[in-house]
């Protein structure tokens, strides 16, 4: 008869995967192990093992479509006769009902031998302490390792024979699985967002069974399109939402007159042009400023770890930088030790680089504070979400002319808001206002002082 | 090497010691003409004479009391409890004076005295013949106690007793006298007291055991290697002071142990060693640390059906080791 294979739990909090492709077809046969198909979650891309030697005779899930873990997506048709449909989870979560009757027969007797595995469920997830010292120093992720021992729990044993073995893995490498298909749709996002994308090795074992938010009750009327939310959107959503989550925000705003600035750069930006060969903006002023003014209060620099703050010595600007469907947030690395036109010869490779979809993980690793240009898109006022675990972020808006009070007189002059958002943890209104306002004092100056941009 | 019992060891150990230093003498209940109720001072009485093996009235007090004395002016006797049950009319002698003159005279006066005492059950002795009074004296610092599992270990750490220059305990379970035979070198050797001894080496569960408990351990390890479990066994030797490197080194080789004494489980040696195992080796535990040993209740049942519910036994270590083996 017919074994059912079920989308397997493919690491912990994983609650749903998408079959990216099928490697085997109807009336393909296969042998116990074997990959099936492929399965793209938010965390790793990986290969679906057949749980029994013998026939696929039905694809229940087509290639493209998002299911939860649990779910039928295939039946193989068994070598030799089993008597009745046989349900299979590739992996076995802990709240089937076959798993909790294996545990019932065992309970009475546990519960006698061992007060202490009374919840006998819960026991594979319960280390003793040799078990993670042993885990600890040999840097044995625990998740991969099936117990055997009472309850299966992960015994000393078990750690000590894979450490000395290596039990059988199922090895899943980003970069080889699915790479087609990564390719096509997303070239280098996963080397973007994931930044511990690298290779994973992913042991399809029990795991909680995190539940997802559902949101059943959405309407779809006609003409409503809907989008499959993609990985990088996911990574989006999840970053967008710890920050707001964790960090307490608070918002500063304040304006600052650059109209020496834009006659400035406006002098100097053709000569710019025909000699760099890039185009000179104002976020290179913008970011200098911010970098001169992240050294007078260096708190500003820093990074919230619950028990302490870490101030960081480097100060390494993240430039948020849009592309139509994503947003990156690339590194100038050692800012303070740039020039102006250094900063916008990096601006301007980073901002090649992310349309070229060219970014490495160094390119994307410790930022320290963000700067945000959010003019570009015209806004005049914005409240940015935190870079995580950075304690600021600041944008650029757009350089309008508005009549104002300049000198007791009605004038039109160049001006910008400056927006900052800071982790409350870290930073009060006080010291991020002074930093803020030196960040002002310092963009009108360079106008007026026509700063060396070399 | 000769194969004898464990008696045997003690009765060759005290003649060995009693020719090398005519300070050695033995005292206690039938200990001369009769040769002892067990007979472990079988033919010391017509080798050394009533003088050095001397029959004393029934009162503990007095044999462990005329000990002391005898002791502290630079003679080495052994005092024979004839059954440790009975050691209780002398507890006073045993912890306030033995045990302390050295510490109360700043050291200056010292008790090289052996009390030897026959304990344990399973001997159909019934409430006065069957106590385990280790617990009781392990609480007392300036008092070793000894309680060996093999005529090898009897014959050297009791050697060792007699020439040490502090009170010992020397605790003999009198269902091994001659439940158990073993080679025992003819010549002079002396096994140091406070060292433990691994009497099996295993990978899957360590048993931390002593006396009678040892040789029911072997047993029972026997009988599960067959099953595919492999029980490490440290015999203690020595309660007090305890061993506890051995202890943690025993700890570390499986991270799941099992104390095993025939001794009441509440306030016996198990929840010492415990308490050793987890200040000094909580990371290198797999498993919580169990304790098998006798009931909480007052003595050990006269009914031989009893009696035997109440002992414990290989098949019950057995089935703890595999239980714990299991975890």
């Amino acid at each position: 008869m017919a074994t059912k294979v079920l989308m397997p739990q493919l690491g912990e909090s994983v609650t749903e995967g998408t079959i990216t492709r099928w490697l085997k077809q109807v009336g393909d046969s296969v042998n116990k192990y074997e990959p099936l198909c492929e399965v793209e979650t938010d965390k790793v891309t990986a290969e679906v093992p057949a749980t029994v030697s013998g026939t696929v005779i039905e694809i229940v899930v087509e290639e493209g479509t998002t299911v939860e873990v649990g779910k039928l997506i295939c039946h193989i048709q068994e070598q030799g006769s089993v008597e009745e449909t046989t349900e299979t989870l590739p992996i076995e979560t802990k709240d089937t009902e076959k798993e909790q009757e294996k545990v019932s027969e065992n309970a009475q007797q546990d519960k006698k031998l061992n007060p202490h595995l009374n919840r006998d469920e819960q026991s594979n997830v319960r280390y003793s302490p040799a078990v993670l010292r042993i885990a600890q120093e040999n840097n044995v992720d625990l998740t991969q390792i099936q117990g055997t021992g009472l309850g299966r729990r992960i015994t000393r044993k078990d750690v000590l024979s894979y450490i000395e073995n290596g039990l059988p893995v199922l090895k899943v490498d980003q970069t080889l699985a699915s790479k087609d298909q990564m390719k096509k749709q997303q070239p280098e996002t996963k080397k973007v967002l994931n930044q511990e994308s690298e290779s994973k090795e992913v042991k399809i074992s029990p795991a909680e069974n995190e539940a997802g938010i559902k949101i059943d009750n959405l309407k779809v009327e006609a003409g409503d399109q809907e989008i499959v939310v993609n990985n990088v959107r996911k990574t989006i959503a999840k970053r967008m939402v710890q920050s707001k989550n964790e960090a307490p925000h608070a918002w500063l705003t304040v304006e600052a007159d650059v109209s020496d600035l834009v006659l400035y750069r406006n002098k100097i930006k053709n000569d710019f042009k025909k000699k760099e060969n890039f185009n000179l903006t104002y976020l290179p002023f913008f970011i200098k400023a911010v970098v001169e003014g992240l050294k007078e209060y260096p708190i500003v620099n820093s990074v919230w770890a619950e028990d302490r703050i870490l101030l960081k010595k480097r100060i390494n600007i993240s430039i948020a930088v849009a592309t139509e469907d994503a947003l990156f947030v690339p590194v100038i690395q050692d800012a303070d030790q740039k020039s102006i036109y250094g900063i916008a010869k990096a601006i301007d490779e980073l901002a090649q680089k992310t349309r070229e979809g060219k970014l490495t993980i160094t390119d994307l690793q410790d930022g320290t504070f963000t700067v945000n240009n959010t003019g570009t898109f015209g806004s005049i006022l914005s409240a940015p979400i935190l870079n995580s675990p950075q304690a600021g972020i600041i944008t650029m808006e757009s350089i309008v002319k508005r009549p104002v009070v300049y000198q007791d007189m009605i004038a039109v002059r160049s001006m910008v808001n400056l927006c900052m958002s800071l982790d409350h943890r870290v930073l009060d209104g006080l010291v991020a206002g002074r930093f803020i306002q030196s960040v002002k004092q310092k963009l009108e100056d360079m106008g007026k002082k026509e700063v060396s941009i070399y | 090497m000769a194969v004898i019992s464990y008696i045997e060891a003690v009765t060759m150990a005290m003649r060995e010691e009693m020719k090398r230093d005519n300070q050695v003498f033995v005292l206690g209940e039938d200990v001369g003409v009769r040769g002892g109720v067990f007979r472990a001072t079988t033919g010391l009485y017509e080798e050394f004479g009533e003088d050095r093996v001397i029959d004393t009235p029934l009162a503990e007090s007095a044999i462990v009391g005329v000990g002391i004395g005898a002791a502290m002016v630079g003679m080495r006797p052994i005092a024979e409890i004839q059954f440790a049950d009975f050691i209780l009319p002398a507890a006073n002698q045993i912890i306030s004076e033995a045990a302390k003159i050295r510490y109360r005279s700043n050291n200056d006066w010292n008790v090289p005295m052996v009390i030897r005492a026959p304990y344990g059950g399973g001997v159909h002795g019934a409430l006065y013949h069957s106590q385990s009074i280790e617990a009781i004296f392990s609480n007392v610092p300036g008092l070793k106690i000894v309680a060996p599992s093999t005529p090898y270990d009897v014959k050297g750490l009791l050697k060792a007793a007699i020439r040490d220059n502090d009170p010992v305990l020397f605790l003999e379970h009198k269902r091994l006298y001659r439940l158990v035979k073993g080679e025992v070198p003819e010549g002079d050797y002396t096994i140091a007291i406070g060292k433990a001894e691994v009497k099996r080496e295993g990978e899957d569960v360590t048993v931390i055991t002593y006396g009678l408990m040892v040789q029911f351990a072997l047993q029972a390890a026997e009988k599960l290697e067959k099953e595919g479990i492999s029980t490490h066994i440290l015999d203690l030797r020595s309660l007090q002071p305890l061993d506890k490197e051995a202890i943690i080194q025993a700890t570390k080789k499986t991270g799941k142990v099992l104390i095993v004494h025939e001794d009441n489980k509440t306030g016996g040696l198990g929840g010492e060693i415990s308490a050793i195992i987890a200040e000094e080796a909580l990371f290198e535990l797999d498993a919580p640390i169990k304790r098998l040993a006798g009931y909480d209740t007052p003595a050990m049942p006269y009914s031989p059906p009893m009696e035997k519910f109440y002992m414990l036994n290989p098949e019950k270590i057995a089935n703890a080791i595999r239980d714990l083996a299991q975890f």
